[in-house]
């Protein structure tokens, strides 16, 4: 998918941090290292910063690829890099590894320097504040004092909502897309079916299966078959697969037959040979917590008195996961206080991962709020 | 920052006839706001901060290009986004006579504004009753659609508008009849080829 205007070769940096991070738990992790990219260059007045936050299964690796492997191209290739939407000729961009996640940054496989073995089941619960956190740790050795702006898709749209109440002076613009200011009772239920898938797996052995030489395999193959159908639309699913058969005629067994369950299958092979399940779970109750409402009296508008900065949100049509309703609830609190904010909903049949979709009107709309950016 | 061309003021006078009657640094809402044009026309002459509302994907890319905040959400199904009284100034340039739901809209004005702007092509002007006397739908300036294909389906005289007000709680407080770019004051429900009111809640 490389063509002339994507970035090229990129390198994974990454940075340690020796200061106690105090969690929303209650936890304290002693020390911890993030993973981090960066494309294009920093300005000398560090105002052309773009944070961009990962959403469940995401990490930092936004755009270009790696080395020798030249199909390692980044999730977000198709809307960051020299003269895409996020144009790196005018932004310095940079993508973070959560905590708690299973790409470079410290998480439950990572060594716990205490006990020399994996984290594990030891590994703390870690919430979108605690991520903006560490994200504004980064941000200082990096000698960022405010971003131009901070962008995210599903869960990375949510960390840039909390960025703008946690730390209103540090950021001019958010970009929150297919996102929500919290999950439904029915998002969560979806999301607990996938814990207990992993969790049930018999080679779980309670978060601690590094030690037994194994991974909760099947549990964590469930946990994504299922979430990918929640973030595919039904049209979309009908348009791909309809009720297309894999052999051409029914085998009336229990193996593949449709074509769907043969790309759902697909899937959750992929994901589970290179994602880990503890990780998974982790991102999964981030999801679940995240309410800035809550400390004040579930009122949202209450909740964005402290933000400052201007808004893009953006909804899918077909999204039922994070669907309009739930950014227009966004849109009417930043309304409330008068905020600097732009909404639009877009035409796309691609259900939730609409976000991730190369859209003409979509990356128009992007590249248009971008360029009013101002660094 | 733009692409689009900003039409200057001398070629959309109506902005400028909502323009003067906009206090400086006034808080505005612009229904079904199109390319933003007014908008940003308003926080540049008048310095106000405001939002567009506008449904067509196409012009809700024109607002990102023009700078403005716009939500894209369709006016008849009213404006829950919006709070009581959170406004100065609502305005509905052009739109009225295309609304499904003519009174809910102007309702919904009253509600989430002090005051109301509202501008519409006249359907007395005489050009249009000539026209209908010579047993045609009329087509003009502002009127510039055939009857199949016109998006304006609730056309209305100054005087309907006035007795619609009348019955809907809105007291007006100020009009201006407009002859291209000229101010009409002479029979201007026969001269007047577009009208502007200016209206708030009955107290």
């Amino acid at each position: 998918m490389q063509d002339s205007s994507s970035i090229d070769i990129v390198v994974p940096q990454s940075v340690r941090f020796d200061k106690p991070l105090y969690l929303r738990s209650g936890a304290v992790l002693e020390n911890y290292e993030l993973v981090y990219e960066t494309y294009g260059e920093l300005n000398a007045a560090k105002s052309n910063a773009v944070l961009v936050c990962h959403a469940l299964s995401g990490n930092h690796h936004l755009a270009g690829f790696y080395a020798g492997s030249p199909k390692s191209t980044g999730w977000w290739n198709n809307m960051i890099g020299a003269g895409k939407s996020i144009d790196t000729r005018k932004f310095f961009v940079m993508g973070v590894n959560n905590l708690g996640g299973c790409h470079g940054s410290t998480g439950p496989a990572s060594i716990n320097a205490k006990t020399g073995k994996c984290y594990g089941a030891d590994f703390p619960m870690v919430t979108v504040e605690d991520w903006v956190e560490t994200q504004i740790r980064l941000a200082d050795h990096l000698g960022i004092e405010q971003f131009a702006a901070v962008a995210g898709g599903s869960l990375g749209g949510m960390q840039a909502l909390q960025w703008t109440l946690d730390f209103p002076e540090r950021v001019r613009h958010a970009l929150v897309i297919a996102a929500a200011a919290k999950l439904t009772a029915q998002n969560i239920a979806f999301n607990d079916v996938a814990r207990q898938a992993i969790i049930t797996d018999q080679d779980f052995h309670g978060g601690d299966y590094y030690s037994h030489g194994v991974v909760p395999r099947r549990g964590l193959r469930l946990a994504r078959m299922l979430g990918h159908i929640t973030y595919l639309s039904d049209d979309a699913m009908a348009a791909k697969f309809g009720r297309e058969l894999r052999n051409g005629a029914l085998a009336f067994g229990f193996d593949v037959e449709f074509e769907i369950e043969s790309y759902l299958r697909y899937q959750g092979d992929k994901f589970a040979d290179q994602f880990d399940a503890n990780t998974y779970l982790l991102m999964t109750k981030a999801l679940d917590y995240f309410d800035p409402a809550l400390q004040h009296n579930n009122d949202l508008s209450a909740a964005f008195r402290a933000a400052k900065a201007n808004f893009l949100v953006l909804s899918f049509t077909t999204d039922w996961r994070f669907s309009p309703e739930r950014s227009r609830a966004i849109v009417k609190s930043l309304l409330d206080n008068e905020l600097n904010v732009s909404y639009a909903e877009i035409s796309s049949s691609h259900g939730h991962d609409s976000f991730l979709m190369e859209d003409q009107h979509y990356h128009k709309l992007m590249r248009a709020y971008m360029d009013t950016v101002v660094i | 920052m733009n692409t689009l061309a900003m039409p200057t003021t001398a070629s959309r006078p109506d902005f400028a006839a909502i323009a003067a009657w906009v206090r400086p640094c006034a808080k505005v809402l612009d229904l079904g706001c199109g390319d933003g044009s007014l908008l940003r026309f308003l926080r540049d002459a008048r310095n106000v901060r405001g939002y567009g509302v506008e449904i067509d994907d196409a012009n809700v890319l024109a607002c990102f290009n023009n700078g403005v905040n716009v939500i894209q959400s369709d006016l008849e199904s009213g404006l829950l986004s919006f709070e009581s009284g959170s406004f100065d100034y609502v305005v509905l340039s052009q739109t009225l006579q295309a609304v499904k739901n003519t009174e809910n809209i102007v309702k919904e004005m009253l509600r989430v504004s002090k005051e109301g702007i509202v501008s519409f092509p006249n359907f007395g002007y005489w050009k249009n009753r000539l026209q209908v006397m010579l047993g045609h739908m009329p087509v003009s300036e502002t009127l510039p659609y055939q009857w199949f294909d016109t998006p304006n389906i609730h056309n209305c005289t100054l005087g309907d508008f006035e007795e619609f007000c009348r019955q809907h709680g809105a007291r007006i407080l100020e009009r201006r009849v407009m002859n291209g770019d000229h101010p009409v004051t002479f029979l201007p429900n026969l001269l007047g080829m577009l009208a502007f009111y200016r209206f708030e809640r009955q107290k």
